[in-house]
């Protein structure tokens, strides 16, 4: 069985605007959107197109997260996954717990290739692709933007500050997939209907050993400094002028 | 006390300023010892640079020819293995530290602190979440290992005048060939790094097309500016991706920055606010970017950017 694997993360939804918690805590989530994170739905898209090039049997789709993460995986299977695994949880858990949990799947599911997304658009910390590279001592290629794969081999463009970079990896590898990678597809209702058959198996932490325990300790969340708004000026000859009082021609 | 090793960005001849960054964010930790490493098929050119920056104690410089091009996973066993001496290790939260780090702090069994924009104690530190739109202070913990990469936008460069002793070192591991570097291919544009510019012209959608944006070129140019493009324009295809700032592009701190044609998506103003000077001209006038721009001009950018580079002379 040639299998994909692909993290599925539940996040507040890319459109809320964000507010922070008057104790200074965390955010708000409560009664916000929750979505898949934006760049998972791109990895899972990617899956899905290999397979379809008959590259890959079956695309697993895994969630770390609480309860109502199903609700993404469902989202996952109408998209076109085969099967789902919730690692059910109810704290965050930190990216390197997030890799282990995938390394210990890996050795259970033997994927060819694991894809995920570049950064999961809560925390922002952009680790857990990298982190199970290491762990796993297997390639890895972060912000693909184009995948190509055959003979065992992967050849991976990825999006780098100075421009695009090209990769040759071996198989098994992992992928953190950037935005333009692909455009993920509109899921329709028969196949939301279909997914609700589609096998989706809960499992606990205890499965896998793993602290879910963050290594940092949360001190304070601050809203961020605001810019004050400043002048409209009414035409050029005013804004040449402006920047020339600031210094700045 | 804090032992720190900042792991050098290169391109094989030159050190990224990027690199510059980390060590100013390194030497905002009180007392610290700063040491800087350099990976590469030759290191000299690069540790003999490394050598004169202001608060650097040592450079540490590996050659190996696997060190040719930086792929992180040949890079990561030996900079983990470097670490085992030092508190923390910092790197660049550019798109080269962004691959390589997390793969260290998992060798060695840590978390990583991303994107640091302020140095609270040793083991605290501020980064943003959300996109910017809450700022997180976190602590690790006092025995740990601190492992982080520096949000380059929000640190000064450390300055020249230093006079560092440069020490060839071998980690003595082995490095993977699973991953092998192809090609890189990247605009030479002959106009400053966006991310290390001093002025930034950038243009939206509302540009049109990629005919449309040489206008952005044409005005950026005779500023002197480094050019950039929202997500929609690069996306639209007018410009290469390596233009894009924003979050999930470069996050820039410029002292001149006009947005031209880009209305402010949350996204976009992730990556500029950090800028001394915010011009924006926009169609708009509702536009959210107004809302942080210190300077603002509604219009019609086909009119305004032309008159706007005559009148600059």
């Amino acid at each position: 069985m040639r299998r994909i694997i692909v993290g599925v993360k539940r996040v507040v939804d890319y459109n809320v605007r964000v507010r922070v918690k008057p104790d200074n805590s965390g955010v708000v989530t409560e009664g916000v959107k929750m979505s898949i994170n934006p760049f998972d739905e791109i990895a899972l898209e990617e899956a899905l197109r290999i397979k379809e090039r008959g590259l890959a049997d079956e695309v697993l789709a895994v969630s770390i997260g609480p309860a109502d993460a199903q609700q993404q995986l469902r989202t996952a299977l109408a998209m076109g996954a085969d099967r789902a695994v919730l690692v059910q949880t109810a704290v965050v858990v930190p990216p390197l717990s997030v890799a282990r949990i995938f390394r210990k799947l890996i050795e259970k599911e033997q994927p060819f290739l694991v894809l995920l997304g570049k950064q999961a658009i809560d925390d922002d910390n952009g680790q857990t692709a990298q982190m199970l590279g290491g762990i796993w001592d297997r390639p890895q290629a972060v912000s693909c933007s184009k995948v190509e794969i055959a003979d065992g081999k992967a050849t991976i463009t990825r999006e780098v500050d100075a421009g695009l970079e090209v990769l040759e990896i071996d198989l098994p590898a992992v992928l953190s997939v950037d935005l333009r990678l692909n455009e993920p597809r509109y899921v329709k209702l028969p196949d939301i209907m279909k997914a609700k058959k589609k096998p989706l198996d809960v499992l606990g932490l205890a499965d896998f050993g793993v602290s879910e325990a963050s290594p940092f300790t949360t001190v304070k969340v601050e809203p961020p400094p605001q810019r004050q708004k400043g002048v409209m000026v009414k035409d050029v000859a005013e804004l040449v002028d402006a920047l020339k009082k600031k210094g700045l021609l | 006390m804090s032992t720190i090793l900042v792991v050098a960005e290169h391109d094989g001849g030159k050190l990224n300023p990027s690199t510059l960054k980390c060590v100013s964010c390194a030497s905002k930790i009180p007392g610290a010892t700063v040491d800087v490493l350099v990976l590469a098929a030759d290191s000299s050119a690069v540790a003999a640079q490394a050598a004169t920056v202001a608060g650097v104690g040592k450079v540490l410089a590996v050659d190996n020819p696997a060190n040719a091009e930086a792929v992180a996973a040949v890079l990561a066993p030996q900079v983990a293995k470097l670490a085992a001496d030092y508190s923390h290790v910092f790197g660049p939260s550019t798109t080269f530290g962004k691959d390589l780090m997390p793969r260290v702090a998992a060798l060695l069994g840590v978390g990583q602190v991303s994107d640091v924009m302020a140095v609270e104690g040793p083991h605290r530190f501020k980064r943003p979440v959300y996109a910017g739109n809450a700022v997180l202070t976190l602590e690790v913990p006092a025995g740990d290992k601190v492992v982080a990469t520096v949000r380059v936008a929000s640190f000064e460069a450390a300055a020249a005048g230093g006079s560092a002793t440069i020490a060839k070192v071998d980690p003595g591991v082995a490095t993977p060939t699973h991953t092998r570097f192809v090609s890189r291919s990247g605009a030479t544009t002959g106009r400053p790094d966006l991310q290390a510019a001093s002025r930034v012209v950038a243009g939206g959608r509302a540009l049109g097309s990629a005919d449309g944006f040489k206008l952005i070129y044409s005005l950026a140019d005779k500023l002197g500016a480094a050019v950039g493009a929202s997500r929609a324009a690069v996306d639209a295809g007018y410009v290469p991706n390596d233009l894009q700032i924003g979050q999930t592009g470069k996050i820039i701190a410029p002292e001149l920055y006009i947005g031209i044609g880009i209305s402010g998506a949350i996204q976009h103003m992730t990556g500029i606010k950090d800028a001394r000077t915010i011009v924006a001209i926009n169609k708009d006038g509702e536009a959210p970017i107004f809302e942080a721009a210190d300077l603002g001009l509604v219009g019609d950018l086909f009119a305004i950017v032309p008159e706007l580079e005559k009148q600059l002379g």
